[in-house]
């Protein structure tokens, strides 16, 4: 027959092959990444009073608790830097971190109602959250300026703004490429054996802790250092700190090290997704 | 026109079912050492067809098997089966919901799937916001969905709730904007599933206009799937029959609805129940329809209701009575041997009876029946629900019309004369 040689414009089979991630397909449906950032934005606060007060008001109070146990009670080192400014430039980063982390290692679970009726490339919807809480984070890293300001200009605190204070934008794009990474390796893990998911509650407050979020590298006893050193989030929070407070232990193999951390995982974590994307919804 | 737009071959979809344990992590690097290996996976070599009614040994099923068919441009193919015969899952395969286990589809052009209203609907979003998020889900571009605004909001009849979040609309009105924007997509392929049962008349012909439309208008591909036979005769150019994860029949839109009605008359209208008291046991119990025993009945065809009962010992007082029910439990009539001259008293030995309607005035519907049998000693057997049959709202020219399936109990077979 002659119609078996006809161009076909989609071929449906069993298996694809593991190395296409088909990144072409993601860019064919870039509206569809800009449709859910603003539906995310948008609908996670209607029919809320205070609407996006509430990016303000969490970070505000994790920041008062913060400066009132680690730093009054437990008296953890902030590198001279004051309280406020230290704990909020921690939490601000690590924030956007672990909500990114939280809601692409769910991407499954969350999407199984799309993903049953419609298809389109399943990295659209990881990809849409890194984007829309990237706004929440612009919000909060605006919020941190405002403080920072006032610090600087009314107070004679030991703070000064650095040259790495320009590799801003890319430790935004490693934190959302490693939180990435890893929320789509876990998602693709979770789909089948959700044991998975009962680690990743307390896992990601396990990793808060050997993160320099509430204390900074420089304090960490040598014995435990290791376990900070070898985080890739690690010199992603020290750097911003460096930049924005003059205050941080950081160096350029340790960036690169982060940087070659999230490329790593970032690719596995995408070939483990598109393997279980195809057919996650017989197992979900 | 009859260029092939969609080509399925050796079409399998393999399920596991059951519990997912510390046996699947077992059975998926087993199965991952065969493919390594480059043998193939034992576990595809094994599980039952999918036959909802008996129970498997195998933890995997077919839902479907070795499915081939190719649907041409322009065709609009009704897909109909009973319930777990497998049109689900070859609607899932066909909109790449999930990958089939075995064989390969080979499309031509964009698919839209309709599976179920309103995919990816937010409720707090406006209208007009899910409009977007709608259809950028089925692969619209932006600017395409912009330029199309006007029309499916016009289409869908909802101007006035535009800005309204949709967790305020009824749920007509949310089938209707959803199946607006589906509609105006613009595939080559749009698949539908039984959404049109939601909207109301209006918009239920509005919507078959528009996949008619589609179809031969504008020369694209409709794949419907439903279980209402009239909107499938009223929309199909053909039909394709699934049974058990396999094709019956593929063909005309007529001869795949007969085909499909006929499915029933083989394992449905055998009631499987039995009893043995007094003397007395059951045989044989069926409705015979006019081609034979079916439980699947056409509007005013008469049926019969035949019971066998052996009877061990002499009888005295002996009845056998039914009732039938509607599926609302609505009581329509009763029937049996009381009603009739028959002798009470019966020696040992077979008895079939068949008490036979003369004519049919049940409605469009579902019911059910209820059997007692009673001698000297009282009620010796009572069943509801021994039997459920089906009058079936099946048009077979145009001047037949019945009213809405499971509204009315009865009807009249009446005739209509104009005087002047």
């Amino acid at each position: 027959m002659a119609q078996t040689q006809e161009n076909w414009s989609l071929v449906i089979e069993p298996r694809d092959k593991w190395w296409d991630l088909k990144l072409n397909e993601i860019w064919d449906y870039r509206d569809l990444i800009m449709i859910f950032v603003r539906r995310d934005i948008v609908a996670v606060y209607k029919q809320t009073v205070l609407g996006p007060l509430w990016f303000f008001l969490a970070p505000i109070f994790t920041v008062l608790a913060y400066n009132f146990v680690f730093g009054s009670i437990a008296g953890i080192s902030t590198d001279g830097i004051p309280g406020p400014i230290f704990y909020l430039s921690g939490t601000t980063m690590w924030n956007y971190f672990s909500t990114c982390f939280t809601a692409t290692s769910n991407t499954f679970a969350s999407n199984a109602n799309i993903f049953g009726k419609v298809y389109f490339p399943r990295l659209v919807a990881p990809i849409s959250t890194v984007l829309s809480t990237l706004f929440k984070f612009g919000v909060q890293m605006l919020m941190f300026f405002c403080f920072l300001g006032y610090y600087l200009l009314f107070t004679d605190a030991p703070m000064k703004i650095t040259n790495w204070a320009w590799l801003f934008p890319l430790l935004v794009v490693m934190m959302g490429g490693l939180s990435l990474g890893i929320g789509i390796l876990l998602s693709a893990l979770t789909t089948k054996y959700r044991d998975l998911r009962n680690f990743i509650g307390f896992g990601v407050t396990l990793l808060m802790y050997v993160s320099p979020v509430i204390y900074p590298v420089s304090s960490v006893p040598a014995g435990y250092a290791a376990f900070v050193r070898y985080n890739p989030i690690s010199p992603i929070i020290e750097a911003f700190r460096l930049g924005f407070t003059g205050s941080g232990t950081v160096n350029v193999y340790d960036l690169c090290y982060s940087g070659a951390f999230i490329v790593i995982v970032l690719s596995i974590g995408a070939l483990m997704f598109h393997r279980v994307e195809r057919t996650f919804m017989d197992t979900v | 026109m009859s260029e092939t737009v969609i080509r399925v071959e050796n079409l399998s979809k393999q399920y596991r079912l059951g519990m997912v344990g510390a046996g699947t992590l077992r059975e998926d690097l087993t199965g991952w050492w065969y493919r390594v290996r480059g043998m193939e996976d034992p576990y595809l070599k094994i599980g039952d067809s999918n036959d909802r009614t008996s129970v498997g040994n195998s933890d995997y099923v077919w839902a479907l098997r070795d499915v081939n068919f190719e649907v041409k441009r322009g065709e609009v193919l009704g897909i109909i089966g009973k319930n777990g015969a497998g049109k689900s899952t070859l609607l899932k395969l066909l909109s790449r919901v999930t990958a089939p286990t075995t064989g390969n589809i080979k499309v031509k052009g964009r698919i839209a799937s309709l599976l179920e209203v309103g995919t990816g609907f937010h409720p707090e979003l406006t209208g007009k916001e899910n409009i977007y998020l709608n259809g950028a889900i089925m692969g619209m571009r932006r600017a395409e969905i912009t330029r199309k605004l006007d029309e499916i909001v016009d289409f869908a009849g909802v101007q006035r709730y535009l800005d309204t979040p949709v967790k305020r609309y009824s749920s007509g009105m949310y089938v209707r904007l959803a199946f607006a924007v589906a509609a105006h997509l613009e595939p080559e392929i749009l698949i539908v599933d039984e959404v049109l049962a939601v909207g109301d008349a209006e918009f239920q012909k509005k919507a078959i206009g528009k996949m008619n439309d589609v179809a031969s208008g504008q020369g694209r591909t409709v794949l419907f799937v439903s279980h209402n036979m009239t909107s499938v005769q009223a929309i199909c150019s053909s039909g394709l029959v699934l049974e058990n994860g396999k094709v019956a029949f593929m063909g005309s839109v007529h001869q795949a609805v007969d085909r499909y009605l006929s499915v029933g008359k083989e394992d449905l209208s055998k009631s499987i129940f039995s009893f043995n008291k007094y003397g007395i046991s059951i045989n044989r119990f069926e409705i015979l329809t006019t081609t034979g025993p079916s439980n699947k009945i056409t509007p005013h065809e008469p049926f019969s209701i035949v019971v066998g009962l052996n009877v061990a010992e002499p009888q005295s007082k002996l009845e056998v009575n039914f009732a039938i029910y509607t599926e609302r439990n609505t009581k329509v009539t009763e029937f049996g041997t009381k009603y009739h001259d028959f002798n009470t008293e019966r020696a040992a030995g077979q008895l079939n009876l068949e008490f036979r309607t003369r004519t049919n005035p049940l409605a469009p519907g579902s019911y059910y029946l209820n059997f007692s049998v009673s001698n000297s000693h009282g009620q010796v057997f009572h069943a509801s629900h021994v039997l459920t049959f089906d009058i079936l709202s099946v048009a077979f020219s145009k001047f037949d019309r019945y009213p809405k399936l499971g509204e009315s109990i009865i009807m009249l077979d009446t005739e209509l004369l104009e005087s002047h």
